[in-house]
């Protein structure tokens, strides 16, 4: 395309954004929202699953809780059996006092707290590392299977519970914003709708002196593309200082060692800076090649 | 330069607007074509322009069978025949320099290229000191002047005239008529669709009459030959 047809066509597509300024505002103002309340999703899956595999390299470990009154020869006996498991690294045995220690430590300024309980409820437990990771189902099938064991805690608790959360918020966040885009989409395809209204007169000439129907398209096309990318545009911002601020308050308000948990805002913004541009284009583009096939006739 | 062979047109409805036709017309020609309203006059622009398909037949134009061009090649067929209209189309937001400009610019002609042939075709259509006006400052004949510059500003080999002084008072007709007998004689060929019968009568250019989708007359220096 020649380099002063390109020039027209992008003047008529602003001037077809200016000449709507409702409908354009409206146009960009639902990609913006289902953009952001996408990113917003984008923010809680994202996290929820890189959450899941910390907690995977990390708590290589798995929790044995006892049942109550066991002599120390039963301990003893029990702690054998589970060293003798294949894929046992090498376990460690947390007595209720122990562990009522270990708690105090961890709670720090609020462990005052703990002295005021009159009985340990903490059990005794072992605490069983495992050569991989990979060996954790079935070491916990073995020990589930033993004689004394009240309960078994180990990460896969926590990150199946955080798989299943994060697989829900995706159904339902996926639902949402099919609807939204699709609205987006809809109101996007109005917009170019009326300016291809307002136009008609000078389509009419432009087939009547030969030019040809990408030229008469293109104008159309790229105002809705436009108004899709701002849209998108928005969103981004909208999400960058959105999720700086929620970063910010849990990692000083709360603790520090949140932010460990957290995908990084600059992570956060490289994995939707694309997808949201390309969502916010094709939106966009997509409205109006409906309108364009329904209205525009060439 | 424009034959057509064996042309027939059909509508979806039924209607057989035009039934075998066969005619030449050759290049410089100033050619008026009447017959009462629904003869087959605007299906017979319409088939020239690609606006409708032929059902059977050829079109040739420069040699060309029209029929059978892909909806791509559409625009450039159009380049080649230009057309005005009684209604004339014109941009109400533009000026008369910025209407000839448009169609210009819309097939992706150069700047340099454009200022020197809109001046000239306004020129031509005796509108220089008006370029900076806008339509409706101009009267009806006028801007059926500004109409037909746009319409040669691309140099077309034909210009088709679709009943071009049909809303124009006898007076404004004629400047139109002297408009387009100059173009015709500076080599583009003309074919005028018309109602109007002292027009005719006084250009005596070749005449052909359509009557029910046939050709019924083909006459060089003719009349009207209808009741006005």
């Amino acid at each position: 395309m020649k380099l002063r047809s390109l020039q027209y066509i992008v003047q008529q597509s602003f001037k077809g954004i200016w000449r709507n300024k409702g409908m354009s505002v409206a146009s960009i103002s639902s990609v913006a929202a289902s953009l952001t309340i996408l990113g917003l999703m984008m923010v809680l899956v994202l996290n929820m699953g890189h959450l899941a595999s910390l907690a995977q390299t990390q708590f290589d470990s798995v929790q044995v809780y006892l049942e109550e009154d066991m002599d120390s020869q039963k301990i003893d006996d029990l702690g054998t059996e589970i060293r003798q498991i294949n894929g046992v690294a090498y376990i460690h045995y947390e007595s209720k006092e122990m562990a009522l220690t270990n708690m105090k430590e961890r709670w720090g300024e609020q462990g005052y707290l703990l002295d005021t309980l009159e009985d340990n409820p903490l059990p005794n437990s072992f605490i069983v590392h495992v050569e991989h990771i990979r060996y954790s189902d079935d070491v916990v099938d073995v020990i589930a299977g033993l004689s004394g064991v009240d309960e078994i805690r180990y990460y896969r608790d926590i990150i199946d519970n955080l798989i299943r959360i994060a697989g829900l918020v995706r159904s339902i966040g996926l639902i949402v914003i099919a609807v939204l885009i699709l609205i987006a989409t809809f109101i996007i395809s109005n917009t170019i709708k009326l300016t291809i209204n307002a136009r008609k007169r000078e389509i009419r000439i432009m087939k009547d002196v030969g030019a040809t129907n990408w030229f008469i398209r293109w104008p159309f096309f790229l105002e809705g593309t436009i108004l899709g990318l701002v849209g998108a545009m928005i969103a981004l911002t909208i999400i960058y200082f959105g999720y700086q601020t929620i970063f910010d308050m849990v990692t000083t308000r709360f603790f520090v060692i949140f932010s460990a948990y957290l995908l990084s805002v600059e992570e956060m913004m490289q994995r939707t800076l694309v997808m949201f541009a390309v969502l916010g284009a094709g939106v966009g583009a997509l409205g109006s090649i409906i309108s364009l096939r329904k209205h525009l006739e060439i | 330069m424009i034959e057509f062979k064996n042309t027939s047109k059909v509508y979806e409805n039924g209607v057989h607007a035009l039934k075998n036709i066969n005619l030449k017309i050759e290049k410089g020609e100033f050619l008026f074509l009447v017959g009462p309203s629904g003869a087959g006059k605007s299906t017979f622009i319409k088939l020239l322009l690609r606006e409708e398909q032929a059902t059977a037949g050829k079109i040739l134009v420069d040699g060309e069978d029209i029929t059978k061009l892909s909806q791509r090649q559409i625009p450039y067929l159009r380049r080649k025949i230009s057309v005005v209209f009684q209604d004339f189309r014109l941009l109400e937001d533009k000026t008369l320099y910025e209407n000839v400009a448009f169609a210009m610019q819309v097939i992706g002609a150069s700047p340099k290229e454009i200022r020197r042939q809109v001046p000239m075709m306004l020129g031509m259509v005796g509108l220089s000191d008006r370029a900076s006006q806008y339509p409706h400052q101009l009267s009806g004949g006028e801007k059926q002047r500004v109409s037909i510059a746009r319409a040669i500003v691309n140099r077309p080999i034909v210009l088709i005239a679709d009943e071009p002084t049909g809303n124009l008072d006898p007076d404004t007709a004629w400047e139109v008529m002297k408009v387009l007998r100059y173009i015709s004689r500076r080599g583009t060929t003309i074919l005028m669709a018309t109602h109007a019968k002292d027009i005719v009568d006084v250009m005596q250019q070749r005449v052909v009459a359509i009557e029910k989708g046939n050709i019924v007359r083909d006459v060089q220096r003719g009349i009207y030959g209808y009741e006005a």
